[in-house]
């Protein structure tokens, strides 16, 4: 609690956790407060500009702008979101589980992460995408696949360091198991890095994800998402370019917004944070700052 | 030190063996069998039992797993990836010409990051605090959160269309790589630039620094002392980005039509070309553990601290 009231005191976070709250709840009401369906084509308006019917305008097939956005917040928030928390959970079990139960377990499932992490990013995403076709499903599953070794390697070093402190081996004397140490001790250690690190991949694969579906191994046409809308608008960039701007403008806030937060949260978690670390996420690869740590923490 | 490079490089052996086990159960784990992805890419329009059976046949995917990787691998080593199931081609002759012009958009990029970041990673040190830094960061920070493609979208506009300066896409002379490279260094030197201002900054406040002002050294000489000491730190960080960025122009190359390794994946996936994704993933990902592990050594020989480990 004494954490989120020092990340609420930073204004500039707490504004950015305000400006998220609303996309996602945007997100979650899209088929509510949408003023239009999001694929009603309609020619006559074609490029119309904004009226107040239609605030943002129409796009090249007379659809309403402002609909397409809101609707477009599930796969290009919402679904990021989810995938991200997926990948998040699944290796923070399994780094405490290696972690905790140290040996073989720990020594195989290590080995594991390490060839998962000698794929780079992109390559990894493409890969799936090739064997699965193309699809936000697909790209999303290629992320999880993908980004779960990073949390696995945080959150067995952090528990690892956490669990031969004082007061975890007296809860152990006490005659507590593995579970309630787990719970109450461990899991809450680890918390902080887990959310700098969850918090930085949010927003690269936020950038990584519109940038797949920009080329079209994304979502598929009429479905409205941020980056297609963007593909869309560049075939008629030199007459309209004007149509560039909301789906733009909307990614640039987000991970904006997800970036200044996940600063914040590094700040906050982390007080005498300051030295030659990476704070933002590197673009592409977020987890190379966290690798930078790792191989430091190791030292 | 040799001894410490020696096992680091031994390491990698395993992780290579792991990839080139991943890379080629790429295509075992389609859900589109090969020989069916054959017959649609060479525009078969019917597939029948009898030619996929041939087809099978013809590509020796009748034959048992283990058997088949460890030809793969022997011809993978002897830089044979077969052939395209599109054009027919080697894919050596695809991926050739493609990871040169990927090579060279990246070598442009790269020494921008490097340049770029160093300049303005002192800068912003020697002025910490000062509107001057804090305006370099807000910016750099809003470059990170622009995609990359609507970055190329809006200079293209600009540069190419209103004022006519530079070509649009494709590959041609020196002017065509500005905007590519452009537009590729922006999002990397805006963290790394951070990366070299925060080490000068901590290295401002080290008593070797404060020990040689008291002597009277000219603080010339005391900046290059610290971006000395910063660059100690920051090589390896530095090593690490020339694979991530092979791996990531994917998005840039298909904005400019540039002919590299990121247009040729694209299409390939698109077509389900699994032997060139297959040469793709495997080179990339080869680089990637090569390059990591050499940035390990330099580390180790920038910074004895490190060599403890393994």
């Amino acid at each position: 609690m004494k954490r989120l009231q020092r990340l609420l005191s930073d204004r500039l976070a707490a504004a950015s956790l305000a400006v998220l709250a609303a996309i996602l709840a945007a997100g979650a009401l899209a088929p509510w407060i949408a003023p239009h369906p999001p694929d009603e084509v309609d020619m006559a308006l074609r490029y119309a500009p904004w009226s107040l019917d239609y605030p943002l305008g129409n796009d090249q097939l007379g659809r309403c702008v402002l609909s397409r956005v809101l609707h477009g917040i599930r796969p290009s928030v919402l679904y990021v979101l989810a995938a991200v928390l997926a990948s998040a959970g699944f290796g923070t079990a399994v780094g405490m589980a290696a972690g905790l139960l140290r040996g073989r377990t720990d020594a195989l499932l290590m080995r594991l992460c390490d060839v998962m992490l000698s794929f780079p990013g992109y390559v990894m995403t493409l890969a799936v995408i090739g064997v699965l076709g193309t699809g936000l499903a697909n790209i999303l599953l290629a992320f999880i696949l993908m980004k779960w070794a990073w949390f696995a390697r945080v959150a067995r070093t952090a528990v690892q360091r956490h669990a031969d402190a004082g007061y975890v081996l007296f809860a152990r004397t006490l005659g507590a198991g593995r579970l309630t140490l787990l719970r109450r001790h461990l899991l809450p250690a680890c918390l902080p890095e887990l959310a700098v690190l969850a918090s930085g991949s949010f927003g690269t694969t936020l950038l990584q994800v519109s940038g797949l579906s920009f080329l079209g191994l994304g979502i598929q046409a009429p479905h409205a998402e941020w980056g297609m809308m963007l593909s869309e608008a560049r075939q008629a960039m030199f007459s309209r370019p004007e149509q560039l701007l909301a789906p733009g403008f909307m990614i640039v806030l987000t991970v904006s917004a997800v970036n200044f937060l996940s600063d914040a949260l590094q700040t906050a978690l982390d007080p005498q944070a300051g030295g030659p670390r990476q704070a933002a996420a590197v673009p592409g690869e977020p987890e190379a700052a966290a690798a930078a740590m790792l191989r430091k923490e190791a030292v | 030190m040799l001894r410490y490079a020696a096992r680091r490089a031994l390491a990698a052996v395993p992780l290579l063996a792991a990839i080139s086990f991943l890379a080629f159960l790429l295509n075992q784990l389609a859900p589109i069998e090969p020989a069916v992805a054959v017959l649609h890419a060479q525009g078969v329009p019917q597939a029948t039992e009898e030619l996929i059976a041939a087809k099978r046949t013809e590509l020796g995917l009748d034959r048992p797993l283990p058997i088949r990787y460890a030809e793969w691998l022997l011809s993978a080593l002897k830089l044979d990836f077969g052939q395209s199931y599109v054009t027919g081609q080697p894919v050596l002759a695809l991926l050739c010409p493609a990871l040169l012009h990927t090579l060279q958009l990246a070598a442009v990029s790269f020494a921008v990051i490097v340049l770029l970041s160093i300049g303005l990673g002192v800068f912003c040190a020697l002025r910490e605090g000062t509107r001057l830094d804090q305006g370099t960061r807000a910016a750099a920070f809003f470059l990170t959160a622009l995609p990359p493609y609507l970055l190329a979208a809006g200079l293209v506009w600009l540069l190419s269309v209103k004022l006519d300066l530079l070509p649009t896409s494709g590959l041609g002379g020196p002017a065509s790589f500005v905007l590519p490279a452009a537009v590729l260094a922006a999002g990397y030197a805006g963290v790394y630039f951070r990366v070299i201002r925060s080490s000068m900054i901590a290295g401002r406040h080290d008593d070797s620094i404060l020990y040689g002002r008291a002597c009277g050294l000219p603080e010339r000489t005391l900046t290059l002392r610290m971006l000395v000491q910063s660059l100690r730190l920051t090589v390896p960080i530095f090593a690490m980005a020339v694979p991530i960025l092979l791996g990531s122009t994917v998005v840039v190359e298909n904005v400019f039509a540039w002919p590299g390794l990121g247009t040729m994946s694209v299409k390939a996936i698109l077509s389900r070309d699994y032997p060139v994704i297959q040469a793709f993933v495997l080179l990339l990902a080869s680089a990637f553990v090569l390059f990591n592990a050499a940035a390990d050594i330099v580390g180790a020989m920038l910074d004895p601290r490190l060599r403890k480990e393994l």
